[in-house]
């Protein structure tokens, strides 16, 4: 039947947009499960990843480094060092963020947390208004046509597969460092109990700086990927994307960051599948349907404990 | 034998509620000493304190003759006393392994060592090494916390109810243990409800109630006090 044909298309776009929203996603989802609150500014963290990159590319072009994109992608050597300075440099945001604002509020309940989460959102994103203005600044200029994957009737643009493999990468970074790294246990134990591993000696302030720091650099990385794929960005890109991030979180179990990637496709997958029959109009509102499904039925989420 | 410990007329609550009206203890190099005494008579509260989990408005903690009183936990445990709290004393979501190596987190060298020593304590645990703690029985997981602990060759170990919530026979395991782990040369503050028993391994024993001392004595001395059987070993 008709509607059924575009469904493989739709999973393909679903793989896009759930990996942006996957990395957005870990980042929420670790900062919540150590300093136990919600963060309202990730979003806009996002965007502020996405608009250093864009400040990094400005510069990397005004050198005279080869800049010829790598075929068949639509960008070149300056994009791909802007893209990880980005990460770079939206840690040390965060950092900074942590130590001048939620440092002092630590011990303050999660609600303070919350609200204070919200006027860094208002703050970054008037900033990066300021700085570079409400319209949309271009990373790529060109259009690029998407390529058929032969046998299984979908297109796909170069650009898209890079996406969905750098989200995939950074995923499985995330997971060695958690697993195999002292940092990443102490991360992971931290998470549990925090008093436990003040008395195991574990400086927790030091995590905590960690946490910050890997999370941005994912969000970083996820707003940037969304300029790659939207081929531009403004400054709201972060604010948008708050409700798909946090119903991955919320889906996936809140504190997990493998909830987050599971509940990141999921919304992904769901949001585009979705167009095949209802209107795109509804797109946010599958993402906010599962959420509240899911609060209802199990506010854990799929993979969470606490 | 050396005074390892010395807590001088402590003082000091959660927020506005004093819990501690000016205890005073001490812990001998060697020694298994136990505190008991009612519920909310601060027994918790004084071993929070000491590990720095808890900042005291008043008085002293002198560890090894340095004065670590106001210190935050980690720089605490770095010094040599180490502590397994009462309840949430594991990391659930890591592996019996990761439990132990987080114990060893500030050890720079012989982690591994240690590790094989802890599994001879408790050989119940070594098939269990890569197992999420969550999925352990509950005398399990309260050995890991003990292992963990452990790791760092704390110079005095500090145990909140280490008997809480086992069985009869468990009970007995772990006490066993201690025994074992003081044979080994670590001092051992202990904080029980399980008064008889654990009084029947200790050197000495203080009875805590409502925040202040009630009494001091050797652990056979305050066994055979009938009053304090009375009122507090639940005679």
């Amino acid at each position: 039947m008709e509607i059924t044909s575009r469904i493989p298309q739709l999973v393909v776009y679903g793989l896009v947009s759930g990996s942006i929203i996957t990395l957005g996603a870990i980042g929420l989802s670790l900062t919540y499960g150590i300093l136990r609150f919600a963060n309202f500014a990730h979003g806009d963290v996002m965007a502020t990843g996405a608009f250093l990159a864009f400040a990094f590319l400005g510069f990397f072009q005004g050198l005279n480094l080869p800049s010829t994109p790598f075929h068949p992608l639509s960008f070149g050597l300056p994009l791909l060092l802007a893209f990880i300075l980005s990460m770079i440099a939206t840690g040390g945001v965060a950092i900074g963020i942590d130590r001048v604002i939620y440092k002092r509020l630590r011990t303050t309940g999660r609600i303070t947390l919350l609200i204070s989460s919200v006027g860094v959102a208002f703050i970054l994103r008037n900033a990066l208004q300021f700085i570079w203005g409400p319209d949309p600044r271009y990373y790529i200029k060109k259009i690029q046509i998407a390529i058929r994957i032969p046998g299984l009737g979908v297109r796909i643009k170069p650009d898209e597969i890079f996406i969905i493999a750098v989200a995939s990468c950074l995923v499985i970074f995330l997971h060695f460092f958690l697993t195999n790294t002292r940092m990443g246990k102490a991360m992971r134990a931290t998470s549990d109990n925090m008093d436990l591993a003040q008395v195991s000696g574990i400086d927790t302030e030091n995590v905590i700086k960690w946490t910050w720091a890997i999370g941005s650099a994912l969000a970083a990385a996820g707003g940037v990927l969304a300029g790659i794929e939207n081929k531009f960005i403004t400054p709201n890109l972060g604010w948008n994307m708050l409700l798909p991030i946090f119903a991955a979180v919320i889906l996936g179990g809140i504190g997990s960051p493998y909830g987050a990637m599971l509940g990141g496709m999921i919304i992904g997958l769901s949001a585009e599948i979705s167009t095949a029959f209802i209107s795109t109009s509804y797109k946010p509102a599958v993402a906010f349907i599962i959420m509240v499904v899911m609060l209802l039925i199990k506010p854990r989420g799929l993979l969470g404990e606490k | 034998m050396a005074t390892i410990l010395k807590v001088e007329n402590l003082r000091g609550g959660y927020g506005e509620t004093e819990i501690l009206h000016g205890v005073s203890c001490r812990v001998d190099e060697g020694e298994v000493v136990t505190i008991i005494g009612p519920n909310g008579a601060g027994k918790s509260t004084l071993m929070k304190a000491i590990l720095g989990l808890l900042k005291p408005t008043q008085g002293k903690i002198i560890f090894k003759n340095q004065d670590i009183t106001g210190k935050s936990p980690n720089q605490i445990v770095a010094e040599g006393i180490c502590y397994v709290p009462q309840s949430d004393n594991v990391f659930p979501s890591l592996t019996v392994d990761e439990n132990l190596e987080m114990g060893a987190f500030i050890r720079r060298d012989g982690f591994r060592k240690k590790m094989e020593e802890v599994y001879q304590i408790f050989p119940d645990l070594k098939e269990k090494k890569k197992v999420k703690v969550k999925k352990l029985s509950g005398g399990q997981r309260q050995m890991v916390a003990i292992g963990r602990a452990l790791m760092l060759d704390p110079v005095l170990l500090l145990l909140d109810e280490p008997s809480a919530g086992l069985s009869p026979k468990l009970v007995q395991v772990i006490f066993n243990k201690i025994i074992k782990i003081n044979q080994k040369g670590v001092s051992i503050l202990m904080v029980e409800q399980n008064a008889r028993k654990a009084l029947m391994i200790s050197h000495r024993g203080y009875v805590l109630v409502m925040g202040h001392n009630r009494f001091e004595g050797s652990g056979e001395a305050i066994l055979n006090n009938e009053e304090i059987g009375k009122l507090y070993l639940g005679e």
